[in-house]
């Protein structure tokens, strides 16, 4: 084997039934080079990972790291190999310390817990995160979490990190920390493979890509030498159209107004909403930015009815006070909600798509006398797989055996199919693959021009700033203010994203959209 | 006379609540690697027709409560090979356990009712056992009460302090995570239920060996369903598991307060009185929610299988 690449996977094949996840691919990284590898979900990104990392094993190939053959049978060894890896779940335990943490990944390299807690300053110091050791997990931001993932393998002495999608989970200016790090590392000769779908990032940071589609490595490039769209198309396609020209709106009249709303925490783990003011008007859509964990599933659940203010007047459907009332009341004033977790809260998984469509619209026909029509349900289903495209052999076919992108697709196209007054969605496109994303953008657009209001909250900044006309962030519980998307730059979004939301007058007049990748 | 009163209480307090120590503790051990074992009661009834049969034969105390010890260990890896390794609900397995040795030890100790043995002697530690008042109730116990009292402290610098004990938390909190990090999730699983299982053996045979030498059906009274409850409303905190045994173990024995201060009282009120207060009082010290969250294992009872 040539010596000159950190690790080699030579022709890696892994089939489950059904679909054959990886087919012969290679990948090839070099000593200190950062790599990317891309590919839409269900690319098999993840399986040739879970394989190089040991949680998986191929069926086929053979892997070599610094030119000899490895033998991985559990993460333990590919840790032992000098391969650290920070998963897109991040891999830590909420109520032990960071310490803790580190400590336990570590083993017996901890050394005595007493001295660690210094190393993890002094490491996180060193290459620009610094961590709290004591801190309990439970009580960090999603940014500071990544940081212990990736101090917790610097303290290996790593020789290749793997990061899966880690910019997903940050504002803009954690990522331009996060590069700083990875850039420094890479001078010190350690290789970096990362797995992104954000492409501006990648020809901004990487030095060579491998692009995988449907299994297979549909082509290798240096990412500077190309542009979003050329890599777009290596990564999709030729047939599936990847961009879509939006245009924004200006609202009618107020439909959804939120004044002074304050939640109390439910849980440990809860961020209390602190006087949240906002409005969303008929034929608009609003975004909400902002880091996972900071009040965005707390203001969804107060906007659906899933959490119940018995005593407050905070949120009002036209000139309705909705605090006290619950989601079948909210429903029939025209509230649809589509929330992010589409296996439990959007659908249910053992309930076939026809019963998950009468979930939500049986006030629209499909009752008679208390008896449920069935063929109206099975029409109703039949007509949102036809319209919105989904996926699926048949409206008998379960929830969960749906791939995230085709529910989606579905529960979307429920939901609009009643056309709803007022739609709230919580990141309607996170992990769903390009072409979904484009349909999906397509549905909200159309609904936004008959005149709904719609709300989305999401992480994905480039998604927002495509589609929303009016846009702000929330940090720890509160809202920053809400401006019409083309005068926010991308700067201006990532410190509300952060919390700081002081700069608001001396708003930079220049439009900076970020170079999303499929904007 | 008042304090001999106080003295013996005490004693009785100790040597009632025990049993309930033991079985609860191992309980604790188990929950905390995230795995529910509700066959607690069936392995004490094993424990305990185990010890009395060997202890019968063979008249050595240590090797009645060694094989009591094993046979909840055998017990235990029943329900573990069931629940881990088949993935079969962990509340199915437990009450199956549960069920099975209830009937298994009535069916062994048949022979054996009414039958009398040795019963576990007291064990004075010398130099303490004059202290006024505690000398007695605390240091001239038997030997399973001090083995109790090592372990409890054992177990709680073993949490506190050892990387496993770290472990075996951070396991029950998320198996998936412990294994993406290199920990032996199995492992420490089926180390964790077999430790609850010898620790059930020797609280069953505690009770047919030493606090009423002699073997009868279902002797345990339910004192393996009290444990559970006592570790869930002791919000998985060992002085606390320690508290409500002692709790229970002093409830028991309030009839013979009752008799010695001369109270009137309905005795069915009093038969009662240590299930309701046990669970009274630790339900009222578990109301923070908040705090409870930080020490209940997060993936108690949920079926675990690697790639999950």
């Amino acid at each position: 084997m040539n010596n000159k690449y950190r690790l080699t996977m030579q022709e890696m094949t892994k089939q489950y039934p059904g679909c054959i996840a990886n087919n012969d691919v290679t990948l090839k990284i070099k000593h200190g080079e950062v790599h990317a590898l891309l590919g839409e979900n269900g690319a098999g990104k993840s399986t040739l990972m879970k394989m190089l990392y040991g949680v998986v094993k191929p069926d086929q190939g053979d892997m070599f790291f610094n030119g000899r053959i490895m033998n991985i049978k559990e993460p333990a060894d590919a840790r032992d190999l000098g391969i650290g890896m920070v998963f897109q779940h991040f891999s830590l335990f909420e109520t032990l310390t960071v310490a803790q943490n580190i400590e336990l990944a570590l083993g017996d390299l901890a050394g005595h817990s007493s001295t660690l807690a210094g190393r993890i300053t002094k490491t996180s110091t060193r290459y620009g995160m610094p961590l709290d050791p004591h801190r309990l997990v439970s009580t960090l931001s999603t940014g500071e979490r990544q940081r212990v993932e990736i101090v917790r393998c610097l303290l290996l002495d790593i020789q290749l990190l793997i990061l899966d999608e880690p910019t997903s989970v940050l504002t803009p200016q954690e990522v331009d920390a996060l590069f700083k790090t990875l850039k420094s590392l890479k001078k010190e000769g350690c290789s970096v493979l990362f797995i992104s779908h954000k492409l501006h990032e990648v020809i901004e940071l990487c030095d060579s890509a491998t692009i995988l589609r449907g299994g297979k490595v549909s082509g290798h490039c240096i990412p500077k030498n190309e542009t979003s769209e050329s890599i777009a198309r290596l990564m999709v396609g030729d047939n599936t159209p990847i961009s879509n020209q939006t245009r924004r709106a200006l609202g009618t009249a107020d439909f959804l107004t939120v004044n002074n709303l304050t939640t109390a925490a439910q849980a440990l783990f809860e961020t209390p909403l602190k006087n949240i003011n906002f409005a969303v008007q008929q034929g608009e859509i609003v975004g909400i930015a902002g880091v996972a964990g900071n009040g965005q599933e707390e203001l969804l659940k107060v906007l659906s009815g899933e959490q119940i203010q018995a005593s407050s007047s905070a949120i009002k459907f036209k000139n309705t006070v909705v605090d006290a009332l619950c989601p079948l009341k909210r429903r029939r004033l025209g509230l649809a909600c589509v929330p992010e977790d589409r296996l439990g809260r959007g659908a249910v998984p053992t309930m076939d798509l026809a019963q998950n469509a009468l979930l939500t619209s049986f006030d629209s026909g499909l009752v008679k006398n208390g008896f449920l029509v069935k063929q109206k349900i099975t029409e109703l289903a039949n007509k949102i797989i036809t319209k919105y495209k989904v996926k699926t052999p048949s409206f008998r076919t379960h929830a969960a055996s749906l791939s995230g992108g085709n529910l989606q697709k579905f529960i979307i196209g429920r939901e609009v199919e009643q056309s709803p007054k007022l739609l709230v969605m919580s990141h309607p496109t996170w992990g769903v693959d390009i072409g979904a994303q484009v349909a999906i953008h397509e549905a909200i657009l159309k609904l936004r021009d008959e005149g709904c209001a719609v709300l989305v909250i999401s992480e994905d900044l480039d998604e927002l700033y495509k589609i929303c006309d009016r846009i702000g962030a929330i940090c720890d519980g509160k809202l920053s203010p809400i401006l019409n998307t083309d005068t926010v730059p991308l700067v201006q979004l990532g410190q509300w994203m952060a919390g700081d939301f002081s700069d608001v007058f001396n708003n930079q007049p220049k439009v900076h959209t970020p170079q999303g990748a499929l904007a | 006379m008042e304090l001999d009163v106080i003295t013996n209480i005490l004693y009785a307090t100790i040597r009632t609540g025990t049993p309930l120590l033991l079985v609860a503790l191992g309980e604790m051990v188990c929950e905390k690697s995230g795995t529910l074992n509700l066959g607690q009661e069936g392995m004490m009834l094993l424990g305990a027709v185990a010890g009395f049969i060997t202890m019968y034969q063979c008249d050595n105390l240590f090797i009645g409560f060694t094989v009591a010890a094993l046979v909840g260990v055998m017990a235990s890896l029943i329900f573990a090979f069931v629940a881990l390794n088949l993935n079969a609900s962990q509340v199915a397995a437990g009450l199956a356990l549960t069920i099975f040795g209830t009937g298994l030890s009535a069916f062994l100790g048949a022979d054996y009712e009414g039958k009398t043995i040795n019963a576990l002697p007291t064990l004075a530690i010398a130099g303490f056992e004059h202290i006024p008042v505690l000398g007695k109730a605390l240091f001239s116990q038997d030997a399973i009460v001090y083995l109790s009292w090592g372990l409890v402290l054992g177990a709680y610098l073993f949490f506190k302090y050892h990387r496993a004990g770290l472990a075996v938390r951070a396991i029950g909190e998320n198996p998936s995570v412990g294994n993406n990090l290199g920990l032996p999730v199995m492992r420490t699983r089926y180390l964790a239920v077999m430790f609850g299982g010898a620790l059930a053996g020797i609280a069953g045979a505690y009770l047919s060996l030493a606090y009423t030498p002699l073997w009868t059906q279902n002797m345990t009274a339910g004192r393996g369903w009290i444990a559970l409850a006592l570790v869930v409303f002791a919000s998985w905190r060992i002085e606390r598991v320690m508290l409500g045994a002692y709790l229970f173990g002093f409830a028991s024995i309030m009839h013979l307060v009752a008799q010695a201060f001369g109270w009137a009282v309905e005795s069915n009120l009093l038969a009662m009185l240590p299930y309701g207060a046990t669970l009274i009082v630790l339900i009222m010290l578990s109301k923070n929610k908040q705090k409870l969250k930080m020490y209940e294992p997060m993936w108690l009872g949920k079926p675990w299988h690697k790639g999950h």
